[in-house]
């Protein structure tokens, strides 16, 4: 780490660097991994180096022309355990050294600013919170923890930053995150890393890492106008999800206002925190994930929304913090408790909402 | 030991074990075993490794299965529900009774009576194919009432039980959110596959079955040489003891 | 004998192959191709398993070849899939696979534990057939369009995103997988039932206790890589099936069948390979294998080791962090029977007597680039680096120094050793350690580089990459031309020598094991009078009695 010596720290990475041998240290983690490489690379020289030294020493040594007779020797058992025992504390050590590192790479800080990544054959979408949509580029801001919440619309994809020394597969099916904090600015690549199919090799893209003024102008010029969230309302409002998930005494669906990261208990009797892979499979499996007190009547909507959509509804329910304009769609719609007449008084819906564009 | 390049020999077959002149050992004995013994130590060792690999093999259905049934209980229960009790018992009892069959087969073998041996194998045979007989009605059904997940699956009766009187009679399911009831396609899927390959299985152990009443009848296996025999009197005993963990894990979910 | 080598040979002007072996036994067709004697087997395996090699070693050609430029040149995106999937597929289940135990193995393990064959000799040609016929699967795939889902075959990318030859291709394999099934199921029989008097276990030659190790997991794994496969060819052709999501199916359980049968493959594969280098480091230092127990012991180890650590394949797929830990840990555990086995080879040689003929040099070369390989290994062992390092050129690059590095280095050193048991013909040393050479030369500038690729993160099964990988990508297609003439040499230089080598002779290495002890080919039934194993492994002092035995005879019997 830095603490060994700066100077000689700085020399080793960026001369490597410079000689297009190593990748650029872009992230918070990435002297940490490379920490670790190094002790790795240094252990594993040294370990070569004897080996060989002791192949080169003996071929010398005890050629048939210098030691025509072989002495025949049973074993040392000194030497066995010593040859045992002390790689073995070497690969304990590093498995301990990068169990923290793993953990630090997969456990996101509680302040990381989420952004949503779909990979599907053969592209990246990013989706920001605040509306905006990239493909193959992802705009960071530099200095601030960005977890990235990944998914995969088809087939296995995976998500690497090598400037960052961090990866992840997209899975079809579920949500992976990884996280990372950019220390420069800069434009990195960005690979998929799991073969995909036909063009594996051209869902690569660049990740911008920008000053914080910067990337707050960049996110105003490339909105499209809608947030996540809002485009999760419209879709919500679309599906009528309100129909039954208002805060109403006769609902036929929890609320869910504030139910992002709370609590719950299932009707199964377990009790499950609401994160974004519960939103989720609520959405597209609901009867495995009802909450208790409440009937198992909600369809599924696997195959009717994409990954994107459910990302927009998982976003919005993240930001519903209180029941009100759920309340005011309904009013306005006048909505029977009744499941068959949602089609026609949804379409009204927009025009009751102030400033969405339509 | 004398420099082998300057010994000549006739091209005739060799004898040469240094204990036993050709033909002191019984005619059925392979030449690279030392003695009978040997020769039935190797072979039946040699099943029981093929059985274990067999175990590792329906291990991955089982593994699939446990997972599967984990997750989706409800649709596992309600699929299992469709599968018919009398037809499986049937099988069950069939193939237990092939198993006996098979085993005085070997014991037929042993005591040298090609009668006995000759009856028993074919009573064995054709409980074989009442089996096959009966999954076949079974799958014949499944087919019938659109159970065959990628051919037009119908989650129907899981949807709304009520639309299958017979089996809603018995059991009284409540209905399956969409969602669950699509997850029963999973159930059929592990149940064709293992049922199948555990059919398949069968069908070889048929073929070799008629393959050894043949050599029965020539008198093969009552001069002394059971090896073959017994052997395949393990691997039967393994498929039976396959279809009866199918048997409880496919029909018997939550069965009282 | 000259001071440098100890090939012991027979005067050249009198000396003649014997005309009663296992090759002249019998003639015609036929007589090969209904054969139940192990030698011969082995012989065809050893052909069919170059002729694929070569194959594979073509396709890789290809790779390299398109590789030389950042953009797709030679070849479309798809082709490329394609060449990458064949190689893969190809090198591991029908090259690297058999490649020891069906050759050297089916030949020797009888002969080193004095038996007159294995156990089961019809099921040892079933084998081969079912091996010929997993390759005649497999070109019919290549012309048929090939498959393009790498020799991974990852869900649902494999189940539903493809429409090129996944159920052939799976069907070889499904087929190729028995016959290695029935190959260490005979190797296990046999070991146990047919070792002659006096052969305990400890007694063994070290060659037969890696097969021994490989034939367990060949038997206990490969069942898995075939129902597996069974359901993605199911999953295929009924549309729905338990690795898509999308039905409920989860592919994550599609990774855990693969993985479970494919990490031991792994040792499956280089096992019977460090079995070799035992044999040859011990007969070129003429003595006994150092710390012999401990290397019998750490091959069982890595066995039984190698079936719990699947899921480090598995660190970045959204296995639980816990899961990641535990598979780490074992694989840690793993790493050191292996680093236990290098160390006693290397004092093997302290106070031997030591020469370099070419199995040598390919011993060197395997000890010195599988501890590179293996030490690789380690880093990717580690949860943190690995989620830098997978996935890229570092992985590529890693089993390669293992498998090509290791495993095809030991391959090619046994089959120089046992060559003049097999043919009764020497190979010509000169070229051959040049050979040997260029090998390790050409294999060093094709892979090395790919460690720096890895690094530097160029991902794998990338037919175009960003131009900034370019040089390095160049280097190593240069070491690839280098390797190749390296193993095309063998090639020619061995099949000159099955008419022009010199003769053999019964023992020209002056080595301890029980097949040295006969004619060289051997004759069919491999001993004219069974053995009787009354020294230890490796006794030197033994062999040293029996040539005094032998001389006092030819004296006597001259004398007389």
């Amino acid at each position: 780490m830095d603490h060994i010596s700066p100077v000689l720290w700085q020399f080793l990475e960026k001369w490597l660097e410079r000689f297009a041998l190593f990748p650029p240290e872009a992230s918070t983690v990435a002297p940490q991994s490379d920490a670790l490489f190094f002790f790795m690379v240094l252990v594993s020289l040294i370990g070569l180096t004897i080996v060989v030294l002791l192949i080169v020493a003996f071929s010398i040594l005890y050629s048939k022309k210098r030691h025509p007779q072989a002495v025949q020797i049973e074993g040392s058992t000194i030497l066995e355990a010593t040859w045992t025992i002390i790689p073995l504390g070497l690969f304990l050590v590093m498995f301990v050294w990068g169990a923290l590192l793993y953990f630090r790479i997969y456990t996101p800080p509680a302040n990381a600013l989420n952004i949503y990544v779909v990979g599907k054959q053969w592209m990246w979408k990013a989706e920001h919170p605040g509306g905006q949509h990239e493909i193959n580029m992802l705009h960071v801001p530099v200095g601030r923890p960005i977890q990235i919440t990944l998914i995969s619309q088809d087939v296995f994809h995976s998500f690497s930053i090598p400037a960052f020394r961090v990866k992840r597969e997209a899975i079809p099916g579920r949500y992976t995150t990884v996280w990372f904090e950019a220390t420069r600015t800069g434009t990195f690549h960005l690979f998929c890393t799991q073969y995909c199919g036909t063009n594996h090799s051209q869902m690569i893209g660049d990740v911008i890492v920008m000053t914080p003024d910067d990337y707050k102008k960049w996110l105003e010029s490339s909105t499209s106008g809608n947030s996540l969230a809002q485009d999760g309302e419209r879709l919500f409002t679309s599906l009528s999800c309100g129909a039954c998930h208002n805060a109403r005494p006769d609902a036929r669906g929890p609320s869910l206002a504030g139910v992002y990261n709370a609590r719950l208990t299932l009707s199964s009797g377990q009790a499950i925190t609401a994160d974004d892979a519960y939103l989720r499979e609520a959405i597209l499996n609901p009867s495995e994930h009802i909450t208790q007190g409440y009937a198992p009547i909600m369809p599924t909507y696997q195959g009717q929304i994409s990954e994107e959509g459910v990302i927009a509804l998982v976003e919005y329910i993240k930001n519903l913090d209180s029941d009100y304009r759920v309340q005011q769609t309904l009013n306005t719609t006048e909505l029977a408790p009744n499941i068959e007449e949602k089609a026609a008084p949804a379409a009204k819906a927009p025009a009751a909402q102030e400033g969405v564009n339509p | 030991m004398p420099d082998s390049t300057t010994i000549t020999h006739d091209g005739q077959a060799l004898s040469n074990s240094a204990n036993s002149a050709h033909g002191e050992h019984p005619p059925y004995q392979r030449h690279h075993f030392e003695t009978v013994d040997q020769q039935f130590d190797a072979t039946n060792f040699a099943m029981w490794l093929f059985l274990l690999t067999e175990v590792m093999f329906f291990g991955g259905l089982f593994t699939a299965y446990l997972i599967m049934r984990n997750w989706y209980y409800p649709a596992f229960v309600e699929g299992s529900h469709q599968l018919s009790i009398f037809w499986g018992t049937a099988n069950t009892a069939v193939l237990i009774a092939s198993s006996f069959t098979m085993a005085m087969a070997v014991w037929s073998a042993e005591v040298r009576r090609k009668g006995a041996l000759l009856l028993f194998l074919s009573l064995t045979l054709v409980f074989g194919f009442v089996f096959l007989g009966i999954k076949g009605i079974e799958w014949h059904e499944k087919w019938e009432k659109h159970h065959v997940p990628g051919m037009n699956f119908s989650v129907q009766a899981f949807v709304n039980p009520q639309s299958d009187p017979e089996v809603y009679k018995e059991y009284q399911d409540k209905p399956l959110a969409p969602d669950m009831a699509q997850k029963t396609e999973e159930y059929f899927f592990l149940y064709f596959a293992m049922t199948g390959m555990h059919a398949l299985h069968m069908v070889i152990g048929a073929g070799i079955l008629v393959f050894m009443i043949f050599r029965a009848r020539a008198g093969a296996y009552t001069t002394g040489h059971v090896t073959f025999v017994e052997n395949f009197g393990l691997y039967w005993h393994f498929v039976d003891i396959i279809w009866i963990y199918l048997f409880a894990l496919l029909y018997l979910i939550s069965r009282h | 004998m000259s001071a440098a080598t100890i090939v012991s040979l027979p005067d050249q002007s009198t000396a003649r192959i014997p005309k009663m072996n296992f090759l002249t036994r019998e003639n015609g067709l036929l007589s090969w191709l209904l054969t139940s004697d192990h030698k011969r087997i082995a012989t065809l395996y050893l052909i069919s398993i170059t002729f694929f090699f070569f194959i594979g070693g073509a396709l890789a050609g290809l790779i390299r070849l398109e590789l030389l430029t950042p953009q797709t040149s030679l070849m479309a995106a798809d082709t490329y899939n394609k060449v990458f999937t064949m190689h893969g597929v190809i090198m591991v289940f029908l090259f690297l696979v058999p490649s020891v135990p069906a050759t050297i193995g089916n030949f020797f393990i009888p002969m080193m534990i004095g038996a007159k064959d294995l156990a089961l000799p019809k099921i040892n040609l079933l084998s081969w057939y079912l091996y010929v016929g997993a390759g005649i699967m497999m070109i019919y795939t290549m012309a048929a369009g090939g498959v393009d889902t790498g020799w991974t075959f990852t869900t649902p990318l494999s189940t539903h995103y493809l429409n090129t030859h996944v159920i052939s291709t799976g069907l070889a394999i499904f087929v190729a997988g028995f016959s290695s099934i029935f190959t260490g199921l005979n190797f296990i029989v046999t070991i146990h039932k047919m070792r002659v008097p006096g052969m305990t276990w400890f007694r063994l030659p070290l060659f037969v206790w890696s097969n021994y190790a490989a034939s367990i997991l060949m038997v206990l794994g490969t069942p898995v890589l075939a129902i597996t496969l069974v359901l993605v060819v199911l999953e295929r052709t009924m549309h729905i099936g338990v690795f898509d999501p999308a039905y409920g199916g989860d592919p994550l359980l599609f990774q855990h069948l693969f993985w479970f049968y494919s990490h031991p493959a792994v040792y499956i594969m280089i096992l019977p390979g460090m079995g070799v280098i035992s044999e040859v480091v011990s007969t070129f230092s003429r003595k006994r294998v150092f710390g012999y127990t401990a290397v019998a012991f750490s091959s069982v180890a890595i066995a039984v080791f190698g079936f719990f650590v699947w899921a480090h394949h598995m660190f970045i797929m959204g296995i639980s962090n816990y899961a990641a830990l535990i598979f780490s840990l074992l694989t840690m555990l793993v790493a050191v029977p292996s680093a236990i086995k290098i160390f006693n080879w290397t004092f093997t040689l302290y106070k031997g007597s030591i020469t370099f003929e070419t199995p040598m040099l390919y011993a060197f070369g395997f000890m010195g680039l599988f501890t590179i390989g293996g030490l690789t290994g380690v880093f990717l062992g580690t949860t943190g680096t690995d989620i830098h390092l997978t996935e890229t050129y570092f992985i590529v690059a890693h089993f390669h120094f293992v498998m090509v590095g290791g495993m095809l280095m030991a391959f090619l050193s046994g089959i120089h050793f046992w060559w003049p048991k097999w043919t009764g013909r020497m190979y010509p040393e000169k070229i051959s350690q040049f050979a040997a050479v260029v090998t390790f030369i050409g294999f060093n500038f094709t892979f090395f580089p790919q460690f720096i690729l890895g690094m530097l993160g160029m991902p794998r099964r990338y037919a175009a990459y960003p131009p900034e990988f370019q040089a390095l990508n160049v280097f190593s297609t240069a070491g690839a031309t280098i390797l190749g003439v390296g193993y095309l040499l063998p090639i020619l230089y061995l099949t000159w020598s099955l008419k022009y080598g010199a003769v053999a002779g019964d023992n020209p290495w002056q080595a301890t094991g029980l097949e040295w002890q006969t004619q060289s080919p051997p004759l069919t039934e491999n001993f004219l009078e069974t053995p009787i194993m009354d020294h230890e492994a490796y006794d030197y002092e033994w062999l040293e009695k029996q040539n005094i035995a032998r001389q006092q005879q030819k004296e006597v019997a001259s004398a007389g």
